[in-house]
């Protein structure tokens, strides 16, 4: 298990395109946004939660397709299928691979992006605790989209379809708790809620989309 | 299928009498609220029709869990067939409620927990229905959207709740639940319930004849393949 979690590693990091792209996207929806919506700082203070958060949706949702379409085209996801690894243990392991490349760095970068939005000095410490919560969510419930999506043509469109609307308590959750935090309100029981939906995710996701990946493979 | 196609006319019928009663019933014999005037009627509109969208996802839910347990084809077929019914279920009472909301609540839309929870039960229909449409292989599909049926119920469950605490509602709280000290008149409260089977009744129409297609295309692509084999 370790070894595909290197392995799939090393494929995002030297392959280029996934793990930086990610990044560039939320950093151009920081960007435009206050582009799109005009230049008061006092908006954008009120909004930075929500853009952020909305961000790091978006940016991982793009690179969703890749945590299984790359191995299913070229055979070596059925390789791995039939090796004496469960196939649950695998995609846990695809989808921590996919956090470590795209949730963790957003985590670290959100901050940066916070400054541009106007974000208040409260809320630093709010949106790392939360996006650092939240973000495990994020790429447990992609990868089970991806899974029941790998054997499409053009499963792109149709994925973000699918794993939108799993994603709104994780959006919800997770916004709150910046937006209480920031306020001087008490953010921890959004915080608690949205440890809850990740760890439930890890515990329960990597099932079905291991049952997912076998009728695919089929 | 033997069974359906003798049950299906009178379902049909009992749907129909009833429907066209409850309403008849709550549209003309009613009298007007004191305070909304006859904009409460859209009740027997709204009310059935929300609750026929939540079931029909259950339905589904159901159906999908049998699929899996016991490979039942005809369920996965039903489970199918309720996608679309419930999807326009969900967006019937949508837009009632929205006719209703504009002269009471002096808006279209508010991003109510109620009403927003409603919009993202019709976005899980939609991804539901566009899973189905992706996949050739029947049975794979029927696999990977009862698969989807199953977690996507985890989630709207969730984002129900997600929503109370995101927002606090301009939806008034249920007036109709079996167990609370203080409901609705009777004057309302009959022929709203006989609209509430009439829709409950209508719904199983509908899913029964999309059924029963669902069977017969079935098995006209089985004829064709023997045909083409012979």
């Amino acid at each position: 298990m370790i070894a595909v979690l290197t392995r799939d590693l090393k494929l995002a990091i030297r392959s280029g395109g996934g793990f930086g792209l990610g990044l560039a996207f939320f950093l151009l929806i920081a960007v435009l946004t206050p582009l799109a919506v005009g230049a008061q700082s006092d908006l954008h203070a009120r909004m930075a939660p929500g853009i952020l958060w909305l961000g790091a949706l978006l940016s991982c949702l793009l690179s969703l397709d890749r945590i299984f379409a790359l191995d299913y085209e070229d055979g070596s996801l059925e390789l791995l299928a039939t090796s004496p690894v469960p196939m649950e243990g695998l995609v846990a392991m695809k989808s921590l691979a996919h956090w470590i490349v795209t949730g963790l760095p957003l985590t670290l970068l959100a901050p940066v992006l916070g400054i541009i939005l106007a974000l208040p000095a409260e809320g630093y410490f709010w949106l790392v605790v939360s996006l650092a919560l939240g973000t495990p969510a994020l790429s447990l419930i992609g990868a089970f989209g991806a899974a029941l999506t790998v054997g499409l043509k053009r499963g792109g469109l149709l994925l973000s379809l699918l794993v939108l609307p799993l994603y709104v308590p994780t959006l919800i959750f997770g916004a709150e708790a910046v937006r209480a935090g920031t306020s001087g309100q008490p953010a921890t029981t959004a915080l608690m809620f949205l440890a809850a939906i990740s760890a439930g995710s890890a515990a329960l996701l990597p099932f079905a989309s291991a049952y997912a990946l076998r009728i695919n493979l089929r | 299928m033997h069974l359906s196609g003798r049950f299906l006319p009178w379902v049909a019928a009992i749907a129909a009498i009833t429907l066209v009663a409850g309403l008849f019933w709550g549209f003309f014999l009613t009298p007007d609220d004191y305070r909304q005037g006859s904009t409460v009627k859209i009740i027997y509109l709204h009310v059935p029709t929300a609750l026929m969208a939540i079931n029909g996802w259950f339905m589904m839910l159901v159906a999908s869990l049998i699929w899996l347990i016991r490979r039942h084809h005809v369920s996965a077929l039903v489970a199918k067939a309720a996608a679309p019914v419930g999807m326009t279920m969900t967006l019937i009472a949508l837009a009632t409620g929205a006719i209703w909301g504009e002269p009471m609540w002096g808006t279209w839309w508010a991003w109510d927990p109620r009403l927003t929870s409603f919009l993202i039960l019709f976005l899980f229909y939609l991804g539901y229905q566009a899973l189905w449409h992706a996949i050739d292989d029947p049975d794979t599909a029927a696999d990977l959207t009862s698969v989807l049926c199953i977690v996507g119920s985890v989630f709207a469950l969730l984002s129900r709740y997600a929503v109370l605490f995101w927002n606090q509602g301009l939806h008034q709280g249920a007036s109709l639940s079996l167990d609370s000290q203080q409901h609705v008149d009777n004057v309302f409260w009959v022929p709203l319930v006989i609209c509430m089977c009439g829709f409950g009744l209508a719904f199983l129409a509908l899913v029964l004849v999309r059924t029963r297609t669902e069977i017969r295309s079935r098995r006209l692509q089985a004829l064709l393949l023997r045909e083409r084999m012979a």
